[in-house]
């Protein structure tokens, strides 16, 4: 842990302290650590002397930040207008169905979370699904299957 | 590299660029764009390079990775100039006979070039109609740049608008192009541009803002995203103009954090404008000084409202507050703080260059220049297309966007995103302005434009959008959350088949309260997506709620899925497809679903090949009995298999 609360001292010290940059530090922890640990937000207060409750606020406010541990692997489903219009409820109905969690949960084993988006900016590939940042433009029941199996 | 000390100093930068390059070529392709990358454009970015060092030509043409061309459908795109030659969905594999056939030699790849509806080769991009109809005088310059290299922004021009801002126009002259120019804000208000900047600029206290907000969050909007990773300077520009005007020396760039590769760019672009003295202290030695700091909005499309931003960028949550007095008085840390969006900005320097009275010449009487839309949905060509203000929907729709796929009926077009409506075929001949798209209930927004067919059902439609709203709603005043909540629990109801008489009254009532009490645009703008189209789809609502039936075939508690008897081919293929194994059947024995089983999924339609098309979707009515089991199919004449 110690280790770890070095990383989030050094994230602090590029932001030199500002409070004002709350967010932008919020931001890197959580790519660091694909989530945001609560011994990390208790440093953060800590140190910028703002209450933890306010860092709170922030962290359960925005879609970027969660305060459950994420899964390995980021599969989301675009549900973008146009996808929307193009099928992304039943693309995220077998997303659903091929990992065996709804959208927001992590599965059991910590492999992967779900998550559903509301516009990628690439509605000509629509309805879209995106895995480890690749993008797969209305994949078939099959391919959905193969992209996941290829996940280890 | 040199800081610019005067003009001077950049017109020679710009002369040297330019000679240096004079009789290369070079070849364009996307790869410098999210939804180019998506298509694989790196791949074929990369073959390019490699191939032309392979045999040799690279001190004749130059290799480009840039951002959005705008034709996504088409992507990869390598476009090759000066001749503008254009070949579309390229893949790695036809790179070596592109370099050898076209760049080492005169010959066209053919297969590669775009076919017309009537099967005709088209070769130079500007013939092709999605883009002849367009006027690309913003988003144009995006072919012709690689975003990581300010060279090649500062060879078409770049920076001699800043240039002639600082040294032969006063800031007070510039806030009056701005104004003659009338433009108003793209980022869906529409709200006159010197107007807000006058205000700032008059508003007391020494320390002013200027902000980009790139938070672009509505659902199926892209082109502020495009420009930032496609042209990035030329929205600092524009904002280094503004700031100049308004009397600012410090800005912000608020971007969401979804978009990585425009924050990248744009980093790079901050990083190589300050090597430049184009920011920092005395800009091109005019004594002027302005630098910006990038902001990552972490995800919530309320903080793209003004003061939420503002609130955002101080590091707080980004909820809106009342507006008393105007963010452009008092803004971040309550000092008078100027908003545009990304285009508007980007906008700003083409008006220095060419004058108010060119830009008052392109559009309507009340919104001149161009706009950007996102043309997506049922829409053959999807992209991002710019217009002038004024052109009819219907030629966007159908001239640029080449129709509606697949053949089908059009039936509504969607612009404002969450904040807009749903546009009737009857409308579709309106002349697409600011003030025009309101009069109709809807609104121009950043410029999303969803186009939808027969198949989309108005009702699944509108509580889309309200699912949407219901969660990004702050929570901060009660219409707004309350009222949207309670909107979207009517509309779940009627899509699900329980809809009550009085629902799209208490709908329309609930809309006026939501509409007249809520604090910020979410809230008071959040009923359109409804009203619109219960003014323009009513029957469809009535449809829902009294017949208890979807037309579109949409809404899943209100449809059947079933197999014609008669048409079935016994292909075996929905029998193995069904996830849930609700279709029995057999080798030459019709195949039939069973109704208890069936989760809607809609896997046997779609797996049901066209000529067969043995898949109905049902509603409103009674699924037909079953035939007997055991019962053999009717071969069709040319289907034996």
């Amino acid at each position: 842990m110690a280790q770890k609360l070095s990383k989030i001292d050094r994230i602090i010290a590029k932001y030199q302290a500002d409070k004002s940059a709350l967010i932008q530090m919020l931001l890197e922890i959580q790519r660091e650590n694909r989530w945001l640990p609560p011994k990390a937000l208790e440093r953060l207060s800590q140190r910028l002397g703002i209450p933890t409750n306010q860092i709170y606020h922030i962290a359960t406010f925005y879609k970027a930040f969660s305060l459950i541990p994420q899964g390995r692997h980021a599969v989301s489903v675009c549900l973008g207008t146009a996808c929307h219009v193009r099928g992304a409820p039943r693309l995220l109905d077998r997303v659903t169905d091929a990992l065996c969690i709804g959208p927001g949960e992590t599965s059991t084993d910590m492999k992967f979370t779900l998550s559903t988006v509301n516009c990628l900016g690439c509605c000509a590939l629509g309805p879209v699904m995106v895995v480890d940042g690749e993008y797969h433009g209305n994949p078939s029941g099959k391919e959905i299957k193969r992209v996941i199996a290829m996940c280890d | 590299m040199a800081q610019f000390k005067s003009p001077a100093d950049l017109a020679r930068t710009r002369q040297r660029i330019i000679s240096r390059r004079a009789r290369k070529r070079f070849i364009a392709i996307n790869a410098s764009g999210t939804c180019g990358l998506a298509y694989g454009s790196d791949q074929v970015f990369q073959a390019f390079v490699a191939e032309i060092e392979r045999q040799g030509l690279t001190e004749q043409v130059g290799v480009r990775a840039t951002g959005c061309l705008g034709f996504c459908e088409n992507s990869p795109i390598a476009i090759i100039f000066p001749e503008e030659i254009s070949y579309f969905r390229v893949k790695p594999s036809d790179v070596p006979e592109i370099v050898s056939k076209t760049l080492a030699g005169k010959k066209l790849v053919n297969r590669l070039l775009y076919k017309d509806g009537n099967g005709k080769k088209i070769v130079r991009e500007g013939e092709i109609p999605f883009y002849k109809h367009q006027s690309r005088i913003v988003f144009g310059n995006n072919r012709l740049i690689d975003p990581k290299s300010i060279d090649d922004y500062i060879a078409l021009g770049g920076y001699s608008a800043l240039s002639k801002a600082l040294f032969e126009m006063s800031p007070e002259e510039v806030v009056e192009t701005v104004k003659r120019a009338n433009l108003r804000g793209r980022g869906g208000g529409g709200f006159p541009t010197g107007k807000k900047w006058e205000t700032t600029r008059n508003a007391p206290g020494e320390i002013k803002f200027v902000i980009v907000n790139a938070d672009e969050g509505d659902p199926g909007a892209y082109m502020d995203r495009s420009l930032l990773e496609g042209n990035p300077h030329s929205v600092l520009e524009g904002l280094i103009i503004g700031a100049y005007a308004i009397g600012s020396h410090e800005g912000y760039v608020y971007v969401r954090q979804e978009y990585p590769l425009a924050v990248e760019n744009l980093f790079i672009a901050l990083n190589q404008a300050r090597e430049y003295g184009l920011l920092g202290k005395n800009i091109i030695g005019s004594g002027f000084n302005f630098d910006v700091a990038i902001h990552r909005g972490a995800g919530a499309f309320v903080s793209g409202e003004s003061s939420a931003l503002m609130t955002a960028i101080e590091g707080r949550v980004g909820e809106p507050r009342p507006k008393y007095i105007r963010t452009a008085v008092s803004g971040i840390r309550e000092r008078p703080s100027n908003l545009n969006n990304v285009e508007t900005w980007a906008t700003v320097p083409l008006i220095i260059s060419k004058g108010a009275d060119w830009f008052t010449s392109i559009g309507t009487a009340e919104s001149k220049g161009t706009k950007i839309f996102s043309l997506v949905g049922k829409v053959n060509n999807t992209g991002l297309v710019e217009v002038p203000m004024g052109m009819t929907l219907r030629e966007i729709i159908y001239d640029i966007g080449g129709g509606i796929r697949q053949g089908k009926k059009f039936k509504a077009v969607q612009t404002g995103g969450p904040s807009g409506g749903c546009l009737p075929e009857s409308l579709i001949d309106i002349p697409v302005d600011f003030d025009e798209l309101t009069k109709v209930g809807s609104m121009m927004g950043s410029g999303g434009m969803i186009v939808m067919d027969e198949d989309d059902c108005m009702v699944d439609v509108a509580r889309y959008f309200l699912t949407f709203l219901a969660e990004e709603s702050c929570g901060k005043c009660i219409p707004c959350r309350e009222g949207i909540r309670q909107m979207l629990h009517i509309l779940i109801r009627i899509c699900d088949g329980q809809g009550q008489t009085g629902d799209i009254e208490l709908l329309e009532e609930l809309s006026e309260v939501i509409q007249d009490a809520s604090l910020c645009a979410l809230g008071t703008t959040a009923p359109n997506p409804v009203l619109s189209t219960i003014r323009n789809f009513r029957d469809e609502y009535e449809e829902h709620v009294k017949e208890r039936r979807c037309p579109s075939g949409v809404c899943k508690a209100l449809i059947s899925y079933y197999i014609q008897p008669e048409r079935c081919q016994a292909c075996l293929l929905c029998l193995r497809e069904c996830p849930v194994g609700a279709i029995t059947g057999g080798k030459n024995l019709v195949h039939v679903i069973d109704q208890d089983k069936c989760t809607k999924c809609g896997t046997c339609l779609e797996v049901c090949p066209p000529r067969f098309a043995a898949v109905l979707i049902l509603s409103g009515e009674p699924v037909p009995a079953a035939p007997p089991q055991g019962t053999k199919v009717e071969r069709t004449k040319g289907t034996q298999q």
